[in-house]
């Protein structure tokens, strides 16, 4: 199993540890809820080192990410970062990704260089496939294990950091970024992103300086009761705002559109792989489409896998991601349902065991930040 | 972690304690509830049911996960323990905070007191956890 330049740190912190994605994380700390409520009303850190970060750089870079990726990355200045997801062959989705348009500096005259941030679990499959498709004039770079990632995320995120830089924090908008000084520590990617929905920032560093800077955050954050969190809280914060998670919601199989990710697939711009059956998909809808539901008046979870039943009992989809909303106090998942069962207010059934809960088709965001 | 003496455990982390008169309660382990992390929600509706080793007597849902709850011995389930239903506003941390005491969750006759005798004391419980 993996570490993380932060994995002793977390032991030592007494967090409950799990294998994911190779690499030994922490799960929990204070318990899942507690840390969830901390990043909706506060401020947390979560160490995400896992995640796979590849330089692309060339004359043809913006070419490369242009033709493996769905979003339009010629919209991207310097500066600026968007979600986006690489296709497959098949209509399905290699993996989700960050695409950050970085600054030229290191560049020579006439190149580009991007950052594509990928989950753990696919770092050597994406590798793979990019450089399968890559017939342009770039270089790619595998950082992830030179690189250290933390995710500073809650209401208070802006004032528990800003001692720690002169840049000013609060003029980072909503996926941009800036390089510079933090914490001591030269070129830190400051990005103004994140997985909760609760705003906040993720801070890419040298591995080796993954430490100090994770101390420096904890020294700064202290007034501001900053915490630490782990991927379980994670999970319940991004399901709340019903972002997809590659592997339950999106896979090899899923398509962008039926997805709900069409936001992200660009089909009018030039070429990609799979863009036409992406504008056929559009243009005459998919079979099934993924849904947010709600359940108010259950205690029961619905899990990955759980069968989803119409009202009369016939099988129509299944459950991507469930947990119990932590800010709600009630159920809340996702799931694929046959199209047409789809509409907002619509009466769903997940089965458990012998039992049928009722569910309500609501558009995600569940909880409004 | 706990592993009080007196006790039997199972594979599956229930713990059984046996009173008199073939009565004994039954709940998960620190090693389980901690596992689990924060009981959200208990199902027992299996009251005034006879059942048999190994069958499934409720569920626990965490935020996680789902996790059922299987008899470590044969018996009539008597009582669900109504401080941890939550429909009476009653609280299913009791679980996490007192998984012993406290946080039991169904109270059983056991039809064969012989099972028992199948299940790990409190040592042999402990190597499983620890090894």
């Amino acid at each position: 199993m993996k570490s993380t330049p932060l994995t002793n740190k977390h032991i030592a912190l007494g967090a409950k540890m799990a294998e994911f994605a190779g690499f030994n994380m922490p799960i929990s700390y204070a318990g899942i809820q507690e840390e969830h409520r901390q990043i909706r009303e506060k401020v947390g850190v979560f160490d995400v080192s896992h995640m796979g970060e590849f330089i692309i750089k060339g004359k043809e870079a913006l070419a490369l990410v242009q033709q493996v990726t769905s979003n339009d990355a010629s919209k991207l200045a310097i500066g600026e970062a968007q979600y986006s997801c690489f296709p497959n062959n098949e209509g399905g989705i290699v993996d989700d990704c960050l695409v950050y348009r970085l600054p030229e500096d290191q560049c020579a005259k006439g190149e580009q260089a991007f950052m594509l941030v990928v989950n753990a679990s696919n770092i050597d499959k994406d590798w793979n496939w990019i450089q399968a498709n890559n017939y342009f004039d770039t270089r790619m770079i595998n950082i992830s294990d030179q690189t250290g990632l933390l995710a500073v995320q809650g209401p208070l995120a802006v004032e528990a950091l800003q001692s720690l830089t002169d840049i000013p924090l609060r003029d980072i908008s909503y996926y941009t970024f800036v390089k510079g000084k933090f914490a001591g520590l030269e070129n830190v990617l400051i990005s103004a992103t994140g997985y909760t929905g609760s705003g906040g920032f993720e801070l890419y560093v040298d591995a080796d300086k993954t430490e100090r800077l994770w101390d420096a955050v904890f020294e700064a954050g202290a007034h501001f009761d900053i915490r630490p969190v782990g991927l379980g809280a994670r999970d319940t914060l991004r399901l709340e705002m019903g972002y997809c998670l590659y592997g339950n919601d999106i896979d090899d199989t899923t398509s962008p559109i039926e997805a709900g990710l069409g936001w992200i697939t660009k089909t009018q711009k030039e070429s990609f792989i799979n863009k036409d059956l992406f504008a056929a998909q559009r243009k005459n809808g998919t079979s099934r489409k993924l849904c947010g539901f709600i359940l108010p008046e259950e205690r029961r979870v619905p899990r990955h896998d759980y069968p989803i039943e119409n009202e009369s009992g016939d099988t129509i989809g299944k459950v991507t991601s469930g947990t119990l909303s932590p800010s709600l106090g009630y159920p809340v998942g996702m799931g694929y349902v046959e199209k047409g069962y789809e509409t907002e207010g619509n009466h769903i059934y997940i089965v458990v065991g012998a039992k049928r809960l009722k569910a309500t088709v609501t558009k995600p965001p569940f909880v409004k930040i | 972690m706990k592993y009080p003496e007196g006790l039997k455990y199972t594979e599956e982390h229930e713990w059984i304690r046996v009173e008199e008169n073939n009565i004994a309660y039954i709940g998960i382990t620190d090693f389980a509830q901690k596992e689990l992390d924060e009981l959200v929600y208990i199902e027992v509706e299996t009251v005034g049911e006879t059942l048999d080793k190994d069958d499934i007597f409720g569920t626990v849902e965490a935020v996680k996960t789902t996790s059922d709850l299987f008899m470590p011995v044969s018996g009539t389930v008597l009582e669900f323990n109504e401080k941890l239903d939550e429909s009476k506003g009653d609280d299913p941390t009791l679980v996490n905070k007192d998984p012993y005491g406290e946080g039991w969750i169904i109270k059983i006759e056991i039809t064969d007191l012989e099972e028992l005798e199948g299940l790990m004391d409190a040592a042999a419980y402990q190597e499983l956890i620890e090894e």
